[in-house]
């Protein structure tokens, strides 16, 4: 065992400290390397893009920052009321756009409701989903289920053959690149830079949508686990909506958290296992820390492993050939 | 060799070996410490299994035992088929 234990405070940040680094670091990366003039942020109403606003008004001035909401139809109207709110609070300029027309052209929807009627068939008008994770945990093999919801308020799940559950992230991940390609419109005019705006814990373990939210000119809190996210959100004097905010995907139209999507834990234990799989804390210590046992704490060990190496390609540069 | 083992390793062999020249797994061998096989390879092996051998697979059936090895394979189609799984 290592002499200091592990748990939540092992996430301990200056906050001062680092808002600092990051303000004094974009407008490096922004004059040296990406030679634009500003930033855009495309945002969700979460903590993390929220914050990624925030820092980046700290480092600019609210008159570089533009800011962009892009709802659609599944999008829950909390999520853009919150973004018009931090948009308000950090005074930036900021534009909303419906994206849900685009995506109705690019058969996004149709492509999803297509796969989700092959395994239920009555899904139709009314009828609310999402995709969650199963198996991993308890020492299986990850696996999804689709969850439907009829209109009277009745839920099924059923597991998802791997081409409809395939079909279903492909059709989703539009809303991601759709907004990408939004995000590169505004940048393009104004010539500035895209933030991107994962944390740590979604950087490390893929969870993001190649050439969409994945795709980015900086990436300011990519190095800071989401409780760090959090205490910096607190830190920055955001809106208490914004830092109590629960996280989820936003992406399906049933509430969606993003551990019942992806990740084996709740983002607080998520946290903690990534630092201590970082550190070479071993099982057994990080069994103490999350009250569980250490065959438990070795399978979120190796789910974290298996993610990084299932995911690495999505943030890699393309392969070349050698010439 | 088994006709089950057989049959699995030609799919591994096409489907994620790709000719590459990976060295095909033991029988014994776990797909997913050599990283034969990811969560995504699985779940394209259970809908082969369910295809070729006409059973379903339940959900509680999803675990290393009955599919990270050929041995573990042919030992959980032999089951099925003779339904005591």
């Amino acid at each position: 065992m290592s002499a200091v234990p592990l748990g939540p405070e092992s996430l301990a940040l200056d906050c001062e400290a680092e808002l600092q680094r990051i303000a004094q670091w974009i407008p490096q990366v922004l004059t040296q390397k990406l030679r634009r003039r500003g930033l855009v942020v495309a945002i969700s109403g979460g903590i993390d893009s929220s914050v990624c606003a925030a820092l980046s008004v700290r480092a600019l001035g609210a008159k570089k920052v533009f800011g962009l909401l892009l709802p659609e139809r599944d999008s829950s109207g909390f999520s853009t009321e919150r973004g018009r709110q931090l948009a308000e609070h950090l005074g930036i300029e900021y534009q909303v756009h419906d994206i849900a027309p685009a995506l109705e052209a690019l058969g996004c929807y149709q492509q999803r409701d297509e796969a989700i009627r092959r395994v239920v068939p009555a899904y139709g008008e009314g009828w609310k989903n999402k995709i969650v994770i199963a198996g991993g945990v308890e020492g299986g093999i990850n696996f999804f289920k689709l969850v439907v919801q009829s209109p009277d308020g009745e839920q099924q799940s059923v597991r998802l053959p791997l081409r409809e559950y395939l079909q279903i992230v492909a059709a989703t991940n539009f809303k991601q690149r759709v907004r990408k390609t939004m995000d590169y419109y505004h940048a393009d005019r104004l010539n500035y830079a895209v933030v991107g705006t994962p944390n740590r814990l979604e950087y490390d373990q893929g969870f993001f949508v190649k050439n969409g939210d994945g795709s980015a000119d900086l990436k300011p809190i990519a190095h800071l686990y989401k409780t760090q996210v959090y205490a910096m959100a607190r830190h920055l004097g955001l809106p208490d909506a914004i830092c109590n905010a629960v996280p989820t995907t936003d992406t399906y139209t049933l509430p969606q958290g993003q551990d019942e999507f992806y990740f084996a834990l709740p983002y607080a234990q998520m946290d903690i296992a990534l630092w201590a799989l970082e550190h070479g804390r071993s099982a057994e210590e990080l069994a103490v820390a999350l009250k569980m046992t250490p065959a438990q704490a070795q399978r979120v060990y190796d789910d974290i492993r298996a993610k990084r190496r299932a995911t690495e390609y999505l943030a890699a540069a393309p392969e070349l050939l050698p010439g | 060799m088994s006709t089950i083992k057989a049959d699995v390793r030609r799919y591994i062999e096409e489907n994620f070996l790709l000719g590459a020249g990976a060295v095909s797994p033991g029988d014994d061998d776990s797909f997913l410490e050599h990283q034969v096989l990811d969560s995504t390879g699985f779940l394209e092996l259970v809908a082969h299994l369910e295809e070729t051998y006409g059973f379903k697979i339940g959900d509680d059936e999803m675990v290393p035992e009955n599919l990270d090895s050929l041995n573990a394979i042919e030992a959980f189609v032999q089951r099925k088929q003779q339904g005591v799984a």
